[in-house]
């Protein structure tokens, strides 16, 4: 997994509650059989104006000037700042991995959705939760400055602004260290196959009709 | 000390190792696969040269792509590239990794979380999970059930196991008597109502009261099917004897010499008198009418009765903003009837809604009646070969068809637009999925999210109606 230590980025302010992933990524993305290619088409239904197909290049839709991530000011955008409930609805790691592929490195929002988060830190995004105060502050600070940057340091676990304030976040520290060294979950579960093995030999004897029953 | 909940008592039960920082390995007993969200996780197996810890664990079925129509023509017909590419990879996958799958014209293929049940995989006490987030469906059975991510699906293939965290406990209870014609799927909506779409984030949230005790295996499904649309991954019905006797005699369930061991574990499977919940939400059966959603979030409900919200009522200024960029998607006005919404599709079908109990409610309404001449199109999709087949046998589909209705073949069809079952641009459509998302069902189109009995209602009408007038 790629890591993630401490970034710095343009922030972009997408206004609106309840951002659900068939949003993020729409459902006719979802048949790619690949892990990449998808930031093309983040956001794909408020981006441009007309539907858009799978493997369909992109280049030539037409953009819907409204959306926040068209507007000249926030290219090479790669800190989301979001509203509650952000990434709500299917659990498709497409939705991170288009934000991933599009260039965003981290979402700041009052709150997350658990899938969404939670897949977040399998691909080396940062979902970074803040107070809903701190957040409107941001909202207001990126809205009032051209090329506002927001600076995030996932070691000491703060959201440094421009003009030097920093609020501290919370990160649950096993997600924290497999980010900061790009660790691979599966690698480190193997490590404790014998737990595993030794838990699997008293299911079955508790519930043997667990075991060999689908074929 | 305080007694265990329902969901406490499952999560000790799959506890591999708990670690210090807070994070636990823990053992799932049961995962559902399917095309969408399975390539990249064999993939990632292929590519790390890692070979699943238990294959007796998994089974595979084609859903989201899958046409509806006529498709004797096997994998090689699906119209679409893209999705035929995507139901022969699972099979490819499946075949190469040895897992059981059902395959597009197997009769047990179906929706995950229709076959998952129906076969005896899905049991109580197991731990269910799947690349689906509707896989809460399975918590109405006693089983810790939630949906992962794609990585999580390689996980839980290379280790059998999910490094987790435990949740909030929740309890909303529901007691009282139910009204006539109104289902379980009207429960869930109303309960998603009063809690918000984010309101059971982080909480595994059991339903209970006697309202919800008296309602079918069946209707446990619907409503811990959208406990997610609630923002809770896990929803949980204590187990009683309707669980246990809804297990006895399917493929996948224990055997007759262990049956009665396995039913005196399940028998278990429910929260102590004295567990502690972090949070009980408290509703009266009797106030539950018909639901309609209105909106373009599951929260965004109303009862058939009332009139569509007026965001000038609204005092929290993002709540606002989101009501009137709603009905503005919609196509609302402020204040008007919901029984003044004209519809032009309909879709009773999804993991929702499209079990025998279902397509029965909707077919008793649609009996001796038509669809209205306004309703360009009206879709009776089961959930599995299975369902079909009962369907058929009470004769269920002539109703339908009789009534201009379409009877398809198994699959997610018209829930989320995958496959050639979709809304058009500003079409309104009475549907009995889940989500009610902008673009969900087909770009531009509009979801309202109904019961069975509701949509077949709008079906004849060519609005929105109280079914309970058309029962009289």
């Amino acid at each position: 997994m790629k890591e993630f230590t401490q970034h710095t980025g343009i922030a972009a302010p997408l206004d609106r509650a309840n951002v659900d992933t068939d949003m993020i990524i729409p459902k006719q993305f979802l048949k790619s059989i690949k892990r990449a290619g998808f930031g093309p088409n983040l956001f794909d239904e408020l981006r441009y104006m007309d539907e858009g197909q799978p493997d369909q290049d992109c280049s030539g839709r037409p953009l819907n000037p409204d959306f926040v991530l068209n507007q000249s000011r926030y290219q090479g955008t790669s800190v989301l700042l979001a509203r509650e409930n952000f990434g709500c609805g299917s659990s498709r790691e497409h939705a991170p991995w288009a934000l991933d592929d599009f260039g965003i490195r981290v979402v700041i929002a009052p709150s997350f959705a658990d899938i969404f988060y939670n897949n977040c830190f399998k691909n080396g995004l940062l979902p970074i939760v803040l107070p809903e105060a701190q957040v409107d502050q941001l909202f207001h600070e990126v809205d009032a400055t051209e090329g506002y940057q927001l600076t995030v340091d996932l070691e000491r676990q703060v959201v440094v602004t421009p003009s030097g304030e920093s609020f501290v976040f919370e990160v649950d520290a096993f997600r924290k260290h497999c980010l900061l060294n790009g660790l691979d979950d599966i690698g480190l579960t193997l490590q404790h196959a014998d737990e595993i093995k030794a838990y699997e030999a008293r299911r079955r004897q508790e519930a043997p009709w667990l075991f060999g029953a689908i074929k | 000390m305080a007694g265990k909940t329902l969901y406490d008592k499952l999560w000790d039960a799959h506890l591999v190792r708990q670690n210090d920082d807070g994070s636990a390995l823990i053992y799932i007993d049961r995962q559902i696969l399917h095309e969408v969200t399975s390539p990249q996780a064999f993939e990632g197996l292929r590519l790390a040269g890692r070979k699943p810890w238990r294959i007796d664990t998994n089974l595979a079925t084609p859903d989201h792509n899958v046409p509806t129509t006529e498709r004797a023509g096997g994998v090689d017909q699906i119209i679409d590239p893209v999705s035929r590419i995507q139901v022969k990879t699972l099979d490819a996958n499946c075949d190469e990794f040895g897992i059981t799958e059902f395959k597009m014209n197997d009769q047990r293929q179906g929706i995950v979380h229709v076959v998952g049940p129906e076969q005896g995989m899905t049991l109580p006490g197991t731990t269910v999970v799947c690349g689906d987030s509707h896989t809460s469906t399975h918590g109405a059975f006693g089983a810790l059930a939630h949906g992962i991510g794609t990585s999580e699906v390689e996980h839980v293939l290379a280790t059998q196991c999910l490094i987790a965290k435990k949740m909030k406990n929740m309890l909303v209870r529901v007691d009282g008597e139910l009204g006539a014609g109104v289902t379980a799927k009207d429960v869930v909506l109303h309960i998603i109502g009063v809690i918000g779409t984010a309101g059971g984030t982080g909480y595994a949230v059991e339903f209970g009261g006697s309202a919800i005790r008296s309602i079918s295996m069946e209707g446990r499904m619907t409503i811990c099917n959208m406990a997610i649309e609630a923002g809770a991954r896990v929803g949980l019905v204590a187990v009683d004897d309707a669980t246990v006797e809804y297990f006895r005699g399917r493929p996948f369930s224990p055997s007759a010499e262990q049956w009665d061991a396995a039913a005196a574990a399940w028998k278990e499977l429910v929260s102590d008198a004295d567990a502690r919940f972090d949070t009980v939400v408290e509703i009266k059966a009797e106030e539950i009418q018909p639901q309609v959603t209105w909106g373009t979030s599951p929260e965004m409900v109303a009862p058939i009765s009332a009139l569509v919200p007026n965001p000038a009522a609204e005092s929290d200024p993002v709540k606002a903003d989101g009501i009137r960029r709603a009905l503005q998607y919609m196509g609302l006005t402020a204040d008007q009837k919901i029984t003044d919404i004209q519809l032009d599709r309909v879709f009773i079908g999804s993991c929702t809604n499209s079990r025998i109990e279902d397509l029965r409610a909707a077919a008793e309404v649609v009996k001796g009646r038509k669809v209205a001449a306004t309703v360009k199109q009206a879709l009776v999709v089961p959930g599995s070969g299975l369902v079909k087949a009962q369907a058929e046998a009470e004769g269920l589909d002539k109703i339908f068809i009789d009534a201009g209705l379409e009877w398809r073949e198994p699959g997610c069809s018209m829930c989320l637009a995958m496959n050639p079952d979709k809304l058009g641009q500003g079409e309104h459509c009475a549907s009995t999925s889940n989500r009610n998302f902008e673009g969900r069902q087909g770009f531009g189109g509009r979801t309202h999210l109904v019961s069975p009995a509701m949509a077949a209602a709008a079906a004849v009408a060519g609005h929105f109606v109280d079914v309970r007038e058309m029962m009289q």
